[in-house]
């Protein structure tokens, strides 16, 4: 039973990664990882909000009717997300400044749609939550390592600590829309060569 | 004139894919072939431009009037899922082979962000009806211009000899990116 709970977790982080493998999720994971601190606010705005539909999905999953489980998940998921707006709005008004539309855009995540009819939809609660968490962590790791990198080479800061300025001029194109496709597609190249070299899948 | 300025800045100046990173998943998932990205662009901009129009109607006679802006995430998902429905239905009905051709993409519109996304900007933009109508169009034909780009480098990219870890989802990223470089050469074109 604790080795399920490990597995159900675990393969969030590494081998079904929602941004490395599954390619989920992608639009804020691009837009708002120009700051390290942006992009933990974002993985741990998407967190709350994942987790929450999971648990709630996963305990009404026998009173929604097949044909309108999407729209349910939907209404459900937007719910959860006008709360994090709210709390972050309320709390946190520069990150919420600075996430600006990326944050109702939540509501529209493939990576949590596809959690809810992938797994909460047919498992019991307890399992659900591991899930949601794990996929959680793998989400705000991701978002965690591309904005490090596109935060140090295109400042030179990491979370506003000055680590490397004055050691190279800043490339400018990492903080603009090229350099998030651009990290992105080398970050993904790294975690598939060292999938394959460590056969870690 | 205004318009036509709103217009072209939806579709190279802010390009809903290059520049704001929405409807990122069909733009890489679904542009292997010229034809499916086309078909799929044309979908996504009439579900835009009809979702722009319901959208400020219920935003303007319904929401703002009963102070239920709170609801605008709800109902604007809602409306763009029935939305897909409706065109899913008519479509089926007036040429089933463009249906099939088709398949499951149409569904897969409503979680495209770009639809979601143009109607928030629209609405705290406060654009007029009119300007939220091209707004959506412009948007439509920007993303339609985006995925036929990608489709059209991607059907040479088969024949080139990319290296193994670069395969698939890199090698497209890498070209968006260099796309996104080209779009920015739009940036001082107008200032809207």
């Amino acid at each position: 039973m604790k080795n399920q709970y490990w597995h159900d977790f675990g393969k969030g982080i590494w081998q079904l990664n929602p941004v490395f493998k599954q390619l989920l999720g992608m639009c804020p994971v691009l837009a708002v990882t120009t700051t390290a601190i942006n992009g933990l606010s974002m993985g741990l705005a998407t967190a709350f909000v994942l987790i929450s539909s999971s648990l709630i999905v996963s305990l009404i999953k026998n009173l929604i009717p097949r044909q309108v489980r999407i729209a349910s998940y939907i209404v459900i998921i937007a719910t959860f997300v006008t709360t994090a707006d709210m709390i972050l709005a309320a709390l946190f008004p520069e990150i919420s400044r600075a996430l600006g539309p990326y944050v109702p855009l939540i509501v529209v995540n493939c990576l949590i749609l596809s959690r809810q009819e992938a797994f909460a939809s047919d498992n019991s609660i307890d399992r659900a939550f591991m899930d949601a968490l794990g996929m959680s962590a793998g989400f705000t790791f991701a978002l965690l390592a591309l904005s490090g990198v596109r935060e140090l080479l295109g400042t030179g800061e990491i979370f506003g600590v000055p680590l490397a300025a004055g050691l190279f001029e800043p490339w400018m194109v990492m903080i603009l829309p090229a350099g998030a496709f651009i990290s992105l597609g080398f970050l993904i190249a790294l975690v598939n060569h060292t999938s394959q070299s460590l056969g870690w899948d | 004139m205004e318009l036509i300025l709103l217009f072209l800045s939806a579709v190279l100046v802010n390009n809903f894919v290059l520049t704001y990173f929405l409807g990122i998943c069909p733009f890489l998932n679904i542009s292997n072939r010229l034809d499916s990205a086309f078909s799929l662009g044309m979908a996504t901009t009439f579900v835009m431009t009809m979702t722009a129009a319901v959208s400020w109607l219920i935003n303007n006679f319904i929401l703002i009037p009963y102070q239920l802006q709170y609801l605008e995430y709800v109902a604007f998902i809602l409306v763009i899922a029935s939305l897909v429905q409706l065109v899913e239905m008519f479509i089926q009905r007036i040429s089933p082979s463009l249906y099939e051709a088709l398949g499951i993409f149409l569904p897969l519109i409503t979680t495209n962000c770009a639809i979601l996304g143009m109607a928030l900007f629209a609405s705290m933009r406060g654009y007029s009806f009119i300007q939220t109508i091209i707004y959506g169009f412009g948007a439509g034909t920007g993303f339609t211009l985006a995925i036929l780009i990608m489709a059209g480098i991607r059907e040479r990219l088969e024949l080139a000899d990319v290296p193994q870890p670069f395969k698939g989802a890199p090698i497209t990223l890498l070209i968006a990116g260099i796309l996104a470089l080209a779009f920015m050469g739009f940036a001082g074109l107008l200032a809207v």
